[in-house]
């Protein structure tokens, strides 16, 4: 019959069609999280050397350590705090470039601008905060020349409000991008019978804007959240080593040759990533919104 | 200064989007409360700006907007008492039918039990119960088009204005759907004002129809005195029906002028108690479609017919109850006839051949020349 003859066909097209894909993400993806997998339930010889074998004693010792507890606190305030921010500012200029700017080009423009801190590295953008917020900063300068403070406040640099600005001065562009594209699919005529209706401009925010944006906001939200709760550069340079994250403890795992503490720590973390985002995608069905 | 009532005056309203060239260049109209009012013209005549604007969505230029007796400029949809119907409907895609409907009661602040049972009242008027809880996306375009209408009509408008309503509609839904508002209409005693592009949809529905150009109005009137006493060339051919010829006139006596054309004796035409024609000038008449018969060369004209000219047929088309009929009476110019489908069968022609084009002398209508500028009524 004809089917049986095409199905196989069929399949050999389909597994073309996903190859690029496949290709990427085996190696790059797949490959590497089995090896951490793999090595979380290896023994060690505390010098560096992996016994292969299957050992539940990383995680114990993971799991058991008070320490583990304090970081991912840690993190999670971190990761609240850059959250919010985040999504406050990213909102609101996108909806400022969406139904405020009314010229295009413009609006495109301004887009654009919002991407600049991206032309050059992380570690600049960092350093670049310790002018404006250290000890003889222009910040200190100013308030002190205004006769607000008389002493410096060491609270803006090497702290952890520091951490918390430099994440979200990189992390807001994670924000308006997508809640931008899934506010510029909102049809203009829906603003419109909006007002026909007397509805006033809070109203059409919080009935209409917000609820339609959701995707974008899940998709900047899984975004940021992922990015924050996996970093540990931003912390340890803008705190000036005085706080710490989950990832800045296995990276320290890692200095001291302790990778199978190390592996167990990034699975542990992964699996909580994991269900984030699933809680996450959820509550908003991004699927069916992106191809609305 | 509140006023229930919904007639609405346009004063010299100009609106200029760019400041040089007026989209809608100085309308003045007057319509009764409770009327069905049809704009009509096609794409970029203005028809779409003044329906914004009398919604409040636009500012007139210049000009004023009278509502129930009172200037509306400047003030919001909600303080005119209007209600927009939307091209497209812009129904909320997140919100279900009643929540959509219930929306502008929503925002009104009124509390939940009282607006849900509002719109569950509304829906039954619309016939939608079954529908309630569905989003916009699972519903056919008629349904959407009678959510859209409940939402627009919840507010208890003076006036609601509808923009293009039946377009993303099919044919048949088309006809359905335009029923369904003309007894909204009349079951809410309303002001409606109606955009359309379709001249069928304009006189199947309106009380007043408008038609307009290039901003400006044309002719506005009852369906039947804008279709068949079209006052100009535009309004005769975008209403359609007629045929415009035009000539030079040759003679004139008391109570008709002759115009030269083909045929040889000229075109004898009535000449209407206002209208004053001069020999040379030049002018257009129209003779509806259906008035004109097709007699084979020869052949006596039927009673009270004077002219008949000599044409081809170019192309038949079967209509059903009629059959249209092209022909080459007039150089430039479309020249139809609809025969009754009986008359044409009992006696068929082919293309090519050769027949009398005449039509009772009485039912020629001369037209206002382009050059006089056709005010609104």
């Amino acid at each position: 019959m004809q089917p049986h003859q095409t199905l196989p066909r069929a399949n050999l097209a389909g597994w073309l069609y996903v190859s690029p894909l496949v290709l990427v993400l085996v190696p790059f993806f797949v490959a590497p999280i089995l090896v951490v997998l793999a090595a979380s339930f290896f023994a060690t010889d505390g010098f560096g050397g992996l016994t292969p074998g299957f050992t539940l004693a990383s995680y114990v010792e993971v799991l058991h350590s008070a320490l583990t507890l304090k970081l991912y606190l840690a993190t999670i305030k971190f990761t609240v705090l850059t959250w919010v921010f985040t999504l406050i500012i990213g909102f609101f200029v996108a909806y400022f470039l969406v139904f405020h700017v009314r010229n295009q080009l413009l609006a495109i423009g301004l887009f654009l601008l919002c991407t600049v801190p991206f032309w050059t590295s992380n570690i600049i953008r960092m350093i670049s905060w310790i002018p404006l917020l250290g000890k003889e900063g222009l910040i200190n300068q100013a308030l002190l020349a205004t006769g607000v403070i008389r002493q410096p406040l060491e609270v803006l640099l090497f702290s952890d409000l520091a951490v918390v600005i430099a994440y979200v001065h990189q992390l807001t562009i994670f924000m308006i991008v997508p809640i931008f594209n899934s506010m510029a699919r909102i049809d203009k005529k829906l603003i419109e019978a909006a007002i026909d209706a007397g509805a006033s401009r809070f109203d059409i925010m919080r009935l209409i804007v917000v609820p339609m944006s959701k995707s974008g906001i899940a998709l900047g939200t899984i975004f940021v959240v992922s990015i924050v709760m996996g970093d540990f550069f931003v912390v340890k340079v803008m705190s000036g080593g005085g706080s710490a994250s989950v990832v800045s403890a296995f990276y320290e795992d890692v200095g001291v040759l302790q990778y199978p503490t190390a592996a167990a720590s990034a699975v542990l973390l992964t699996l909580v990533l994991v269900a984030i985002v699933s809680l996450i995608l959820r509550t908003v069905d991004i699927r069916q919104e992106i191809t609305r | 200064m509140k006023s229930d009532h919904g007639d609405i005056e346009l004063a010299g309203v100009c609106k200029s989007f760019d400041g040089i060239t007026n989209v809608v260049d100085g309308v003045n109209l007057k319509i009764a409360d409770g009327a069905y009012c049809c704009f009509i013209g096609p794409s970029g005549c203005g028809k779409t700006t003044i329906l914004r604007m009398i919604a409040g969505h636009e500012d007139p230029t210049a000009g004023e907007i009278v509502i129930g007796g009172q200037n509306v400029v400047g003030l919001a949809p909600v303080q005119r008492r209007t209600a927009m119907m939307f091209q497209s409907y812009a129904l909320f895609p997140h919100l279900t039918v009643r929540e959509n409907i219930a929306f502008a009661l929503r925002v009104r602040g009124q509390s939940k039990a009282d607006r849900l049972r509002a719109a569950d009242a509304m829906i039954e008027k619309v016939r939608l119960t079954q529908f309630a809880d569905r989003l916009p996306a699972q519903l056919s375009g008629g349904q959407q088009q009678r959510v859209a209408l409940a939402r627009a009509a919840i507010t208890e408008p003076r006036v609601l204005l509808l923009d293009e309503p039946l377009s993303a509609l099919d044919e048949k839904l088309r006809v359905q759907m335009r029923q369904e508002l003309r007894r909204m209409q009349q079951e809410l005693g309303i002001t409606f004002i109606h955009v359309t592009h379709t001249q069928l949809e304009a006189i199947a529905l309106a009380d007043l129809v408008v038609v307009m150009e290039q901003g400006r109005i044309k002719q506005a009137g009852a369906a039947r005195d804008v279709y068949a006493h079209p006052h100009d060339r535009y309004v005769a051919e975008f209403m359609g029906g007629q045929n415009v010829l035009s000539g030079r006139v040759e003679k004139v006596n008391g109570t008709s002028f002759t115009l030269a054309q083909a045929a040889p004796a000229g075109i004898e035409v009535p000449l209407q108690a206002r209208s004053t024609v001069s020999v040379g000038d030049t002018v257009d008449i129209a003779v509806r479609r259906d008035d004109v018969a097709l007699v084979r060369p020869g052949r006596e004209l039927p009673p009270g017919c004077s002219n008949s000219l000599p044409s081809r047929v170019l192309a038949i088309e079967y209509q059903g109850y009629f059959v249209k009929v092209m022909l080459d009476t007039v150089p430039d110019d479309e020249f139809v006839a609809y025969v009754p489908e009986k008359t044409f069968f009992a006696d068929p022609f082919t293309v090519g051949d050769v027949v009398m084009a005449t039509w009772a002398t009485g039912s020629a209508l001369p037209l206002a020349h382009e050059s006089r500028r056709a005010q609104g009524v």
